[in-house]
């Protein structure tokens, strides 16, 4: 049985709603005789075809399959256009895969000729029966059918992902609206619209950053002849004050953005019911039920917590943290994510006295080096790391904000245990994705169940047609606000602007903010070590990294340049801008195999 | 002489009539390549044929400033120029920070005040490490270094002058002049010369300049003005026209709006006529106002001359050699092999007619020179879209060719122009202005609209534009860069997001979410 949506309403209940704009033929391209192809499709392309035409008929209100040169279509045309309504034609004798539609078409209508209709997702027939409809006034009824669907789109979740793809849905003149709820932390922290970036992500977690890196400015300063008082001392309390603000500004951004592009915005938690169907649950527990043509799955991941004693009750997560009333003092973070290190990193800038448990490597996925020489800078700023240990038990000592807490550990690789006493607990382990009690199971779309993650095709399409989903729901795809955002607009774009274009993956830069910063695009040294032999490593650019300051402002050109085909080549043969640290990257010359000392000397 | 311009013969070496001998038959030392002049392009190529294995001098020797200024080995970019300005422009830009650092939730007492004679040190301790890096450079890489005035004797051979003024003749097979450039003094100008300082003399000050004058509109005099403003000095910019001209104006007229904004006096459309020395020290300065013609004085500590710089050539007896430079810039004329009009004899860098004044095409240009030279490649210096950035409080990196070129070159209905007006997330807390943040990419309109030009007005512009430097030599398309996917949250994303064109007339601000 197809997976694929059913509902009363639709004649055919093998429509689905798969959008694949990319057989509408392309304007201006030169007919070309497609009788001769024979269709070998194999069947995941088949398959993917099939999805893409139900997809094409889901999302417009006239499709018609057509050959230029038939006088039947040219008649159901005539038709439409004197009805004075706007069709999309597809002219399968002008296509490249013409034959494999028509054949694909017949399965769905069980119809082999041309034209072939669709009004308002309801499959008319041909010419004869197309006529026939408009004399008996079907053809107009089917017309102005009021879509049956409450919205055309709607976004789970309020995140830098989903609200992207609502606004550009919306701008396109779709009706959208976005479910965003924020269940608080096992801490009781909560916080409003814009997902993790804007609320417990990216935005507080750089302007904390930019307060530890202004807490080194003060240092350098005395060095490049500013005098003040030796007393210095760093206020949590308006940090934080500060960031929430700043981060209150931006929900309240992202609440008028959605105003004004007309996107309704319900502040309850999404959940399907059936097809097509979803419960929206408010924070009064209030229930209201929508209905869409599409949706989009864009709710985020949110930390993990450890199984372990004390965890839930005594620990807090970088949802927490950014809030914080009160000032956490020494801090023990357990993990060694990039979330792990850049938290361990402000708050040794701020002064706190830092210690980083870390089960394995730093970093995993990063390159391994970059990840270690990383280590070693938090470490030069006081950053204690205990490596090869797991904490059992978190034991609170004394109530307080903050309180102390006893941490008992465990080495990984022997019965080795430690205890240390800390003001705060972090954990930092890990996300994990927000696709339970959202009923996926209910309509049928497929998560992976070790991860909780949705795979999708190409098109971030789950298995579901009409469902797709972005941001760090996904599955195998970078967790990173931008890409969110690309793939969210490009799919905004695709389902509703005809646009063709997917959003490409490869070669996404990303930055680490810790004190010293480490930005990367393309493949860590491990990885092009395994996919290309090391001896062509040389041309080529396939991955780039950098430990510094500004490294985040550094990579993105590097980034943008890596997409134009970057080579090694043109890396030495473009100038340097003077004096700054990405000029080092024009005059790389020492290779690793050759083993030269790489300390840069002079000018 | 036709058979030795010939490609194989340009970078033959002649056979030496004492083999490996380092002294010629009248005394005279002979080497395989002689560089005339030890700042960055001289010394990158002496050092790269060096290695290659030639047997390489250079002789160096700095002129005092009219105010008695001197240095060391590096040239102007080590002495007086990049690293002091930019080590001078980062002591500001912490001046900043410390303003921000309130906000972000630092205590520090007032008051806050400024040492100039501890930066000064600071910064010339390093500029002197720097000067002893380069004398250890050279004698690891076996080159040998003299603190020479040289001229030229004939075209084989120059006479070095030393500080004691013994002469020693230096002959050499081929011969690179890379003496670069020094500040022109306005000489007609009564008191110019006596009391007035230019960049030769700032970053070796070890009082504070206090109340400054600074007369000009280049990128120096911008750049000079606005650490001093961030230093809490007052300064003043004096410029006859148009600031950073050859640069975009839109963004020129941006950075000296965010200057004034921040506290540097612009006098716009003004000419110095005299300075004169009041009776208790003060230099009193007289201008006049082009538009009003009405004449006006002020009284300042420091006048600072940034009118643009001659080239070294005056000295070099470049006649005796038969080396031509051009009747108006007195620059040495050059080739794409950065030949001159003697086919031995090349120059590179501030003192070579038409190239960009800039550290690292110095540095490139003589590494290409010195290893075509050695027969090591044929590469020769590309000089398009050569990026740079100017190190004014907001600093402003670019690279290709401005709006104003690109339109000028390719006709206004075939360019477009992407651009974003943007706010720092760091500046939000500290509600700094940023209504110069601003970023526009210049491209051709015909798609896949290949991008012409880029710049970027803001934080960190010098390590952003670099990047995407790259990227214009790789030939990008707006397309490509549209493609790339941004790093959150930085200012360079905004460059990868750039979609309204001006063309549109849509408002260009950058909205949050």
């Amino acid at each position: 049985m197809s997976p694929g949506p059913v509902r009363g309403a639709t004649p055919n209940r093998r429509l689905g709603s798969v959008r694949g704009v990319s057989v509408l033929s392309p304007p201006g391209r030169r007919a070309r005789p497609s009788a001769p192809e024979t269709s070998r499709l194999s069947s995941a392309a088949r398959e993917e075809l099939r999805r893409r035409l139900l997809d094409l008929i889901e999302g417009h209100r006239v499709v018609i399959f057509s050959k230029s040169y038939c006088p039947h279509s040219a008649r159901v045309k005539e038709l439409f256009s004197s009805l004075g309504v706007e069709c999309n034609i597809l002219e399968l004798d002008q296509v490249d895969n013409g034959a494999s539609v028509q054949e694909v078409l017949s399965e769905i209508t069980h119809q082999n000729t041309v034209p072939n209709i669709f009004v308002n997702k309801v499959h008319v027939g041909g010419c004869d029966r197309t006529f026939q409809a408009h004399q008996s006034g079907l053809l107009q009824k089917l017309l102005q059918e009021d879509p049956a669907y409450d919205y055309d789109l709607i976004v789970i979740g309020g995140g830098s992902g989903g609200l992207a793809c609502a606004q550009e849905a919306a701008i396109l003149g779709r009706k959208v609206m976005v479910l965003d709820f924020v269940a608080p932390s096992p801490q009781g922290t909560s916080w409003g619209l814009g997902g993790t970036c804007v609320n417990v992500g990216c935005v507080p977690k750089k302007l904390m950053h930019q307060a530890a890196l202004l807490g080194q400015a003060l240092t350098d300063s005395r060095r490049f002849g500013w005098e003040f008082s030796q007393q210095v001392k760093h206020n949590w309390g308006t940090l934080t004050e500060a960031v929430q603000t700043h981060v209150g500004s931006l929900n309240w951004g992202c609440r008028l953005s959605l105003r004004e592009k007309a996107v309704a915005y319900v502040n309850a938690h999404g959940e399907f019911v059936e097809h097509h169907k979803v419960k929206a649950t408010n924070g009064k527990g209030q229930k209201t039920c929508y209905t869409a043509a599409k949706f989009v799955i864009a709710t985020g991941e949110r930390p993990r917590y450890l199984g372990i004693q004390g965890a839930k009750e005594y620990c807090i997560t970088s949802d927490d943290l950014f809030s914080l009333p009160y000032c956490p003092g020494a801090t023990l973070v357990v993990g060694a994510s990039y979330v792990a290190l850049e938290c361990a990193g402000f708050l040794a800038g701020l002064g706190l006295e830092v210690t980083v448990m870390v089960r394995s490597v730093l970093l995993r996925g990063f390159d391994q080096e970059m990840a270690e020489r990383l280590g070693s800078s938090l470490e030069r700023l006081g950053v204690r790391f205990l490596r090869k240990f797991v904490p059992v038990a978190v034991l609170q000592l004394q109530k307080g904000s903050p309180g102390k807490l006893k941490v008992v550990a465990r080495s990984t690789e022997g019965p080795e245990t430690v205890e240390g006493v800390y003001n705060t607990v972090l954990l930092a382990i890990g996300r994990d994705s927000c696709t339970k009690g959202i009923g996926l199971e209910k309509i049928g779309v497929k998560i992976n169940e070790k991860n909780g993650k949705i795979p999708v095709n190409d098109m971030e399409q789950t298995n579901v047609p009409y469902v797709y989903a972005v941001g760090d729901v996904l599955e195998g795809k970078p967790q990173l606000t931008p890409v969110a955002m690309q793939a969210g607009k490009l799919l905004a774009r695709r389902l509703f602007g005809g646009c063709l274009e997917k959003c490409d993956y490869v070669n996404v830069p990303t930055v680490v903010f810790t004190p010293l910063e480490y930005g990367c695009c393309g493949l860590s040294e491990e990885r092009a070590a395994q996919e290309y032999q090391r001896e062509n490593l040389e041309e080529r650019v396939v991955g780039f990294h950098i430990l510094g300051p500004n490294a985040g402002e550094i990579t993105q050109g590097f980034a943008a340049a890596m997409k134009c085909g970057l080579t090694k080549r043109l890396l030495d043969d473009t100038v340097g801008i003077h004096p700054t640290c990405a000029e080092v990257f024009t005059t790389l010359e020492i290779t690793k195999s050759s083993g030269l000392d790489i300390m840069q000397k002079g000018c | 002489m036709a058979a030795l311009r010939g490609p194989a013969g340009r970078f033959r070496w002649r056979v030496r009539a004492v083999p490996g001998g380092a002294r010629g038959a009248a005394g005279q030392q002979c080497y395989d390549l002689l560089v005339i002049g030890g700042g960055s392009g001289g010394l990158a190529c002496a050092k790269e044929a060096a290695q290659l294995g030639k047997k390489v001098a250079v002789v160096d020797y700095v002129e005092p400033s009219p105010r008695g200024t001197r240095w060391g080995l590096g040239g102007t970019c080590v002495n007086v120029g990049c690293i002091p300005k930019k080590l001078m422009h980062q002591a500001a830009l912490l001046g900043g920070s410390l303003h921000d650092a309130s906000h972000f939730g630092w205590e520090v007492a007032q008051p806050i005040r400024h040492d100039w004679r501890k930066m000064a040190e600071a910064v010339q301790n390093y500029v002197k490490s720097l000067n002893w890096g380069h004398r250890v450079q050279l004698q690891d890489r076996k080159v040998k270094y003299f603190n020479f005035k040289a001229s030229f004797v004939n075209k084989h051979t120059v006479c070095g002058v030393s500080k004691g003024g013994k002469e020693t003749l230096l002959s050499a097979e081929h011969i690179v002049i890379a003496t670069g450039g020094r500040p022109r003094y306005p000489t007609h100008i009564e008191g110019a010369l006596e009391y007035g300082i230019t960049s030769d003399d700032i970053f070796w000050l070890k009082e504070s300049p206090g109340r400054t004058l600074v007369v000009g509109a280049s990128y120096v005099a911008l750049e000079c003005a606005g650490f001093l403003t961030g230093l809490g000095l007052d300064a003043t910019v004096m410029m006859r026209s148009v600031p950073l001209r050859a640069f975009d104006q839109q963004m020129a007229s941006l950075v000296t709006n965010h200057m004034a904004s921040h506290g540097t006096r612009f006098l716009r459309g003004c000419i110095p006529l005299k300075v004169e020395r009041l009776s208790d020290g003060q230099l009193q300065v007289t201008w006049v106002d082009l538009a009003s013609d009405r004449k006006d004085t002020g009284t300042f500590d420091t006048v600072l001359w940034a009118v643009g710089r001659v080239p070294e050539t005056g000295s070099l007896n470049l006649e005796k050699a038969g080396v031509r430079t051009s009747p108006d810039t007195q620059k040495i004329l050059v080739d794409a092999q950065e030949a001159t009009s003697v086919p031995h004899i090349y120059a590179i860098g501030d003192v070579a007619e038409g190239r960009p004044e800039l550290t690292p095409t110095a540095i490139m240009a003589g590494r290409l020179l010195a290893r075509r030279l050695c027969g090591q490649s044929s590469d020769l210096m590309d000089y398009d879209n050569v990026p740079t950035t100017v190190f004014t409080p907001l600093e402003y990196g670019c690279v290709g060719l401005s709006e104003e070129e690109a339109v000028a070159r390719h006709g206004e209905d075939s360019v477009e122009v992407y651009h974003a007006y943007y706010k720092p997330l760091e500046f939000t807390v500290p509600e700094r202005d940023a209504s110069q943040c601003y970023i526009k990419v210049v491209c051709l309109r015909e798609p896949p609209r290949l991008v012409l030009g880029l710049h970027f007005l803001g934080p960190n512009a010098g390590e952003v534009t670099q990047g995407f430097a790259l990227g214009i030599k790789c030939g990008a398309s707006y397309e490509q860069v549209m493609r790339t996917v941004g790093i959150h949250p930085t200012c360079a994303e905004e460059v990868v997001k750039l979609r309204i064109s001006k063309r549109s007339g849509l408002d260009p601000t950058v909205t949050g979410c």
